[in-house]
């Protein structure tokens, strides 16, 4: 047997270079400890490093006879202040995905102090710690336990000094919701009192000993959502919220189609209206008004004549595709593929075979607060709160963009209204600092929903071609499987297939695409897992015992029998309006198995029931996990039913939300989720993969009721038809 | 143009041009941003407030059309620091996720329970299909209509 590929992460990273995303290196920190206590007051820091501490020990960073700097690989940093407050530092960004809460219930469960006395700083350039971007579910694997290092370190530290304090030995003293008492003396400290007056630092590595999950008291729990109440009363501030002194409104004037170029501009009229700006810089054209009505008057009297390329459209799409992209990739060794066994032998041996494609649409995420920016210049320097994934990418963007150096640029990142993979780039940031730069005032810029529909990216459209061999007692014995466009996260089956070929093929995409919730999870999900229920009909058996069969991995068996249980798989019969699906996936450490009912009547098709069993190691927050994994079967009912981009020479012909349909609470199902708590094994993301399994499995559905096997996502756009069903 | 507006009780004096809609007079002159922009053409419900007590789509409501009527948004539920039952019930549900449907929602729901105080599921479902969640909190949404409806009755 032969793998060619084994770096699990490859796919992860191919993806991102597909996505202009391509990780930037970390910059040299220049802040000193002295730079720190003075920013945060005394009290005690404490710095995690990614990798061994190197500056300390080796005097690397040593320079002008300072030995005060800290080293350049931290990754996030505590300080507990004199008062007992807890603030810790994170380029990790709040979305909606809840990380906010679970990072703190993570701090409060190591450092052993009061969930409310800890404050998360978050993807705030000027004070956080580098990190690539909030995606590709990895704040809980990567950021979660790390935050729970330097809490552990810091609680220990606490420890020691409490113990030289009293003279007495650690091992007698206990550290609990923020104070440290002496079981033998009974004294006790608080964690503000021991470090009053001090400018302690610490830095650590890769090795403090961490609580158990078996223990947790606070993460594992479902601690209520950080700032909830704010959200409730509509006092939280998203970027579109914030305001500033003297600050004006902007609106770009945009293209009437993708790749224009700029050919002559008449701005006289815009000009006229009061208080208006008008910026037309190579082939950037923008206002900035008093208020938002008279910016979106005064762009519109903007005359501006563009000429455009004759571009592909939408019917050819699924041609286009194929063809290979002309541009090298920067991933070494080429797109993904992968071989086992051998596929051709596999084959000959196979007692049936089936060929068949699948196909993906372009949709779009949809987040509900639009791209936003508030940017301002003073003196030279750039500041721009946005809400991005990608806060020091949007930095680096920004510095590139107007030719000054990244410390010149600080980006904030309020928690924000969603993002879903969509909010990766900095453009809406660049034309908001471009018109500040021009109107010498603070602009605020927000998006409209028809700009979020054309000028964001979109997930990308897929051709996937599955050529399988199966043999009569319903073993897979050959497995061919080629991705075209859509990316290659997802491709690996969490199926034990002896001989198969996996690879993915990138083309030059006719619309600009990136990532999205799962990457292309779903999409290589969706084909893998809809052809099998095809094998499965092939050889004559049940779908649910014909993927056990395929299955050894003991926790993807553990979930698609909680899935079936939860379900009642198996109890009733499918019947023509009537019919039952099931889907299992995994991905990025964590596994899902679906089983869906849908209820059938004419061409209306409607999800009646899910149930999902989700199991992502050790569980940080049930409540917001259990949102988390309802949220995604609700999201995941759009792109498998009905949401679609229609676009011809390079316009977008359905950018508003009465024409791109997203799910409502008519389209709601009952939703059951079975969450699988895994003390044993560390926790992974949830964000992504709750999304995977549910289109093939309402395919499978669809298919039990009706012999329709829908190969195209979406499924039903214009309702159940015969039509729909490739051949 | 210049006009009153009565809005959480008390008037606002404003001068803005004759066609801005309501949502920007709320957001960018009052300062009252907990009503949303989400798609500026009624579709998706974020900026819900209430007109007289009934849910309106502020992005679409003309100043002339609410001058003179009581307005109501989402920073006018709360009374003497307390939150309004629904506002309570969403918290207590935790019917969010970013959040940024919330307070369409909850003026959304405060609109249906005042005419409506004990709707049945589907009349919750046809009162809310215009309010857009993209992060799919729905069933939560629900459920928080429920409790806010029983904790009412009591």
């Amino acid at each position: 047997m032969s793998i060619t590929t084994e770096d699990p992460n490859r796919e992860l990273i191919s993806e991102e270079q597909q996505h202009e995303s391509v990780p930037r290196a970390s910059y040299g920190f220049e802040l000193h400890r002295r730079d720190f206590f003075k920013l945060l007051g005394g009290g005690m820091l404490v710095c995690a490093c990614a990798g061994p501490v190197l500056a300390q020990e080796s005097g690397a960073r040593r320079r002008n006879g300072d030995d005060e700097d800290l080293p350049q690989n931290i990754s996030a940093w505590l300080h507990i202040a004199e008062d007992g407050k807890v603030t810790v530092y994170t380029g990790k960004v709040e979305v909606g995905q809840n990380i906010r809460t679970s990072l703190t219930q993570q701090v409060a469960e190591e450092l052993r102090a009061p969930f409310d006395s800890i404050q998360l700083v978050m993807g705030d350039t000027a004070l956080t710690p580098y990190d690539m971007g909030t995606f590709g579910s990895r704040t809980t694997p990567t950021m979660g336990p790390q935050l729970r290092m330097v809490s552990a370190a810091a609680r220990e530290n606490l420890i020691n000094l409490a113990a030289k304090k009293w003279n007495a030995d650690p091992a007698s003293l206990t550290a609990l919701n923020g104070i440290i008492t002496d079981s033998h003396s009974k004294q006790s400290i608080s964690y503000g009192e021991l470090t009053k007056g001090q400018q302690l630092v610490q830095l650590i590595g890769d090795d403090p000993e961490l609580e158990p999950p078996e223990q947790w008291r606070i993460a594992g729990t479902s601690v209520p959502k950080v700032d909830g109440r704010a959200f409730v009363t509509g006092k939280h501030k998203y970027t579109s919220d914030l305001s500033l002194t003297g600050m004006v409104y902007g609106k770009v004037v945009r293209p009437t189609a993708f790749r224009s170029t700029l050919k002559s501009v008449d701005s006289s009229e815009a000009e006229k209206i009061p208080g208006v700006t008008v910026v037309h810089d190579g082939n950037f054209v923008g206002v900035t008004a008093p208020d938002t009505t008279t910016a979106l008057k005064a762009a519109k009297a903007v005359r501006a004549d563009w000429t455009a390329p004759q571009q592909t459209s939408e019917a050819t799409l699924f041609q286009d595709i194929r063809k290979p992209a002309t541009t090298e990739t920067d991933n070494p060794g080429g797109p993904p593929r992968f071989t086992t066994g051998s596929v051709e032998q596999g084959f000959a041996s196979a007692d049936k075979t089936l060929t068949q494609t699948y196909t993906i649409s372009y949709i779009q995420h949809v987040p509900l607060e639009p791209r936003a920016a508030v940017a301002q210049w003073e003196d030279g320097k750039l500041t721009v709160w946005t809400g991005t994934q990608r806060p020091f990418a949007v930095r680096d963007e920004l510095a590139e963009t107007f030719r000054i150096p990244k410390d010149k640029v600080r980006v904030m990142m309020p928690d924000t209204g969603a993002a879903y993979g969509g909010k990766h780039t900095g453009e809406c940031a660049i034309e908001a600092a471009r018109l500040a730069k021009a109107a010498g005032k603070p602009v605020k810029l927000v998006w409209t929903r028809e700009e979020e529909f054309t000028w964001a990216y979109f997930r990308p459209s897929g051709a996937i071609d599955v050529k399988s061999g199966v043999s009569k007692d319903g073993k897979i014995v050959a497995w061919e499987f080629h991705n075209y466009n859509s990316g290659p996260s997802g491709l690996r089956p969490v199926y034990a297939f002896a001989n198969q070929h996996i690879e993915f093929h990138p083309t030059d995409p006719p619309l600009r695409q990136g990532s999205y919730r799962g990457l292309a999870a779903p999409a290589n999900h969706f084909a893998r897992e809809v052809h099998m229920d095809e094998l499965a009909q092939l050889v004559n058996i049940e779908p649910f015992e014909f993927r056990m069969k395929n299955l050894t991995d003991p926790r993807a068996r553990a979930v698609l029998q909680a899935a079936a249980k939860t379900f009642g798989w198996g109890e009733q019969k499918s019947s023509p309006t009537r019919g039952f699906g099931l889907a299992i996936g995994f991905e990025k450490g964590s596994y899902v198995a679906t089983c869906v009912e849908v209820q059938i009547s004419g061409r209306d098709v409607q999800v009646k029931r899910v149930a999902e069993a989700f199991e992502c190691g050790a569980v940080v927050n049930p409540n917001g996990l259990q949102n988390q994994v309802a949220g995604a079967i609700m999201m995941g009912l759009g792109g498998a039913l009905f949401e679609i981009i229609h676009f011809d020479n390079g316009k977008i012909l359905n950018p508003h939300l009465a024409e791109y349909r997203v799910p409502r609470f008519s389209d709601m199902p009952r939703i059951d989720v079975a969450i699988l708590d895994r003390k044993d094994i560390a926790p992974a993301g949830a964000g992504e993969t709750p999304i995977m399994a549910l289109a093939p499995a309402i395919s499978n559905a669809i298919f039990a009721a009706t012999g329709i096997r829908l190969r195209s996502l979406p499924m039903v756009p214009d309702g159940l038809q015969k039509a729909n069903a490739a051949s | 143009m210049p006009l009153t507006l009565l809005i959480n009780g008390t008037e606002h004096k404003v001068d803005v041009p004759a066609d801005t809609k309501l949502l920007y007079v709320l957001r960018d002159n009052l300062g009252l941003t907990g009503t949303k922009y989400g798609c500026g053409e009624g579709m998706c419900g974020a900026c819900t407030v209430l007109l007289d007590g009934k849910p309106a789509r502020s992005c679409q409501a003309s100043l002339s059309v609410v001058a003179g009527k009581k307005i109501t948004t989402i920073e006018g539920l709360e009374q003497n620091g307390r939150l309004h039952p629904v506002q309570e019930a969403f918290l207590k549900t935790e019917a969010f996720q970013c959040a940024y449907c919330a307070s369409g929602m909850i003026m959304a729901v405060v609109g249906l329970l005042s005419k409506n105080p004990q709707p049945s599921d589907e009349q919750i479902i046809n009162a809310m299909d215009g309010n857009v969640c993209r992060c799919g909190t729905h069933p939560r949404i629900i459920e928080a209509v429920r409790q806010a409806a029983s904790a009412k009755k009591i």
